[in-house]
């Protein structure tokens, strides 16, 4: 699918507006959702550009059917997407593994709200990210994005659609309540410039087409249906042309693929940005709407004599583990803030495995972290 | 079996999918998925053009023995992805098969918005009354009364009729088969395939060794006799008094209406939003 760019070579956007807007530009011709705050203006959106666009959008009767509907345009060879919050991520869990089992791209936004179950509908949380990586059951990959800004939410959802058809994964977006609703000026970039990849189709005739097949790059091509390559697609574990086996071998295969076709790929799924680290020795790492006071608060720290800079992490998984090694090696502090209780925290400390000094902060109460606040962490003890 | 007719299956199997297959001796899967090859051979279907899709259970192991595009999805969800899969390539003849647990309990909400919904789909659902696959528990269609591995006591709660929800749900056309009557349901399922709009044909099925067993009803023969015995024909139906046809089955058309199809109103929205 072409891109299909907004008409403005800059607008005032809602962060939700945006990735809305992303997923058209990225090649999604395909949309199914189900209401839900603070997410729904995505859908609000697609029911107006899709249709304008040759895609289609479909509200769907919850989430497990949106998500469903969403693998089978998906294996229908069209690029998809739905667009949720924690109590809709949850029901989502288990189609969300079928496309991780039968390696089929789709994208799954999940615009976080405080609180577990229904939680805080309409206040910002990070409680999701955890569940973003483990949330379905069995042991599979997937990859986790996280915006912070309006233009990420275009940028990186162009992004977690190229991911999702190079690698044949879903891949989760994960924004929040202050990202999707804060309104910024995007400056669009031109179409030339914007990178799509489409997920690579067969080339050999039917009869030579191994659907699930173990090579090099541990990404087999895939065939749409109705494209006369007939094949069977199944959520159990499956041999090389994709029917179920139980046989220790082809297990292993099967699942040390899924697997090794990220680890391959480490270089361009693990994407962060760094801001004041060239010469800094205290950090702080952060993702999502809290990367943006974290900036502020790294400004202010150096007004104030500390030599403070920013990882941003717009991958949270895979891990970008060693992305975050080289900022532990080289500062004596690092503040990881989140609106949970410590999830990336604990893999932060994961990989320092004791390097240096890494403190939490963290806020539960529905309400956006500060500036301030991290700026009276970061000199605490200066 | 006439030679013809084993010849037929044959061409829509595939030979490079381990054989035998899952199902118990006597099951009426085979009988079903017999039917469902007729109807599309003498629709005059080709095999690129075909989707099979299913959920999870017996009936859900049905797709990987044939050569279409075939997907095995998770429980329940089968009309989901058939959604996803027909409104994204509407030339596609999407079919899916279900059981009863499958279709009307963990996904009973799909099935009745598929129903409202009406996208050109095919729905067969297979209702032996039990789950089999799991070990003969009870399902939303295990009568009043009778025994299941979770109703040793005997079954308190009552069953679903889904051929009759399928109609109340506004799905375009509804028929009712059993797998005795062959023929019959030759022409049920392919006249469900023909449909165009959301059509379901509910198949009562044998599960002798999970239903059967427990209930005192022989073995396979002597289960379609009981569905021989206790099956009337809609036009018979329609002559006898109400109840008489307590516990009976009412097989034939129960439903053929004419309703705007999804993708053609898609097409239609397509144009207002000025594609």
């Amino acid at each position: 699918m072409a891109t299909v760019m907004p008409k403005k070579k800059r607008s005032l956007l809602q962060g939700n507006e945006a990735i809305a807007l992303g997923a058209l530009a990225a090649g999604c011709r395909f949309f199914a959702g189900y209401p839900i705050t603070p997410a729904s203006e995505i859908s609000e959106v697609l029911s107006a550009q899709m249709p304008q666009v040759g895609g289609t959008f479909i509200q769907m009767e919850d989430e497990i059917a949106s998500m469903g509907a969403i693998i089978g345009a998906s294996i229908a060879g069209v690029k998809s997407m739905t667009a949720t919050s924690g109590p809709g991520f949850s029901l989502m869990q288990e189609n969300i593994g079928y496309a991780c089992i039968t390696e089929t791209p789709c994208v799954v936004v999940n615009v976080m709200r405080g609180g577990g179950s229904t939680g805080l509908p309409t206040c910002p949380g990070q409680g999701d990210v955890m569940q973003a990586r483990w949330g379905t059951h069995g042991d599979n990959p997937i990859i986790v994005l996280a915006v912070s800004t309006v233009t990420d939410c275009f940028d990186i959802t162009v992004r977690a659609f190229n991911l999702s058809e190079k690698y044949r994964i879903p891949v989760v977006l994960l924004s929040d309540e202050v990202v999707s609703h804060t309104r910024e000026t995007v400056i669009f970039p031109s179409p030339q410039d914007i990178e799509i990849v489409d997920r690579i189709t067969p080339s050999v005739p039917p009869e030579w087409y191994v659907p699930y097949e173990n090579n090099s790059t541990g990404i087999p091509d895939m065939a749409a249906f109705g494209a006369g390559y007939r094949y069977h697609i199944t959520g159990l574990v499956h041999d090389e042309r994709g029917f179920p086996t139980q046989h220790p071998e082809e297990i292993k295969i099967f699942t040390n693929r899924l697997f090794r076709k990220l680890a391959q790929g480490l270089h361009e799924i693990q994407i962060v940005k760094t801001f004041m680290m060239n010469d800094a020795d205290v950090a702080v790492i952060a993702y999502g709407s809290v990367t943006r006071s974290a900036q502020r608060a790294v400004v202010d720290a150096r007004s104030k004599g500390t030599k403070a800079g920013l990882l941003q992490l717009i991958t949270l998984f895979p891990f970008p583990e060693r992305l975050v090694d080289k900022v532990l090696k080289q500062c004596k502090r690092v503040l990881v803030p989140e609106m949970n209780m410590g999830q990336i925290y604990r893999e932060v400390q994961r990989v320092n495995q004791g390097k240096t000094d890494v403190k939490k902060y963290n806020r539960i109460d529905g309400q956006f972290i500060t500036p301030d606040e991290i700026l009276g962490e970061l000199l605490l003890e200066e | 079996m006439p030679k013809e007719i084993t010849k037929l299956i044959h061409k829509y199997l595939r030979h490079d999918k381990k054989f035998p297959h899952v199902w118990c001796p006597g099951c009426g899967n085979g009988v079903i998925l017999g039917s469902l090859i007729r109807a599309i051979d003498r629709l005059g279907l080709t095999k690129d053009e075909i989707v099979l899709a299913s959920g999870i259970g017996c009936s859900g192991r049905m797709p990987v023995y044939v050569d279409f595009n075939t997907l095995h999805t998770t429980h329940g969800r089968a009309l989901t992805f058939a959604t996803g899969i027909k409104l994204a390539k509407p030339s596609l003849t999407v079919i899916t098969v279900m059981g009863d647990g499958d279709a009307t309990a963990i996904g009973g909400n799909h099935f009745i918005h598929a129903a409202r919904r009406n996208v050109n789909l095919t729905a067969i659902i297979i209702n032996n009354q039990i789950y089999g696959m799991t070990g003969g528990q009870f399902s939303p269609t295990t009568p009043y009364g009778s025994h299941a591995a979770t109703a040793p006591y005997g079954h308190i709660e009552h069953a679903f009729s889904i051929a009759e929800l399928a109609v109340t749900a506004g799905a375009a056309f509804v028929g009712r088969g059993t797998v005795y009557h062959v023929q019959i349901l030759d022409k049920l399922i392919k006249a469900a395939v023909l449909k165009r709009g959301f059509s379901v044909v509910e198949i009562i099925s044998n599960c002798h060794i999970q239903f059967g067993r427990r209930n005192e009803m022989g073995n396979p023969v002597t289960m379609m006799e009981w569905m021989r015995d206790n099956s009337v024909t809609v036009e018979k139906a329609e002559k006898m008094p109400s109840e008489d046809l307590e516990d009976k089955f009412t097989i034939g058309i129960l439903a053929d209406e004419e309703k705007p199809i999804y993708t053609e109103e898609y097409d239609k929205i397509r144009e207002r939003a000025g594609d």
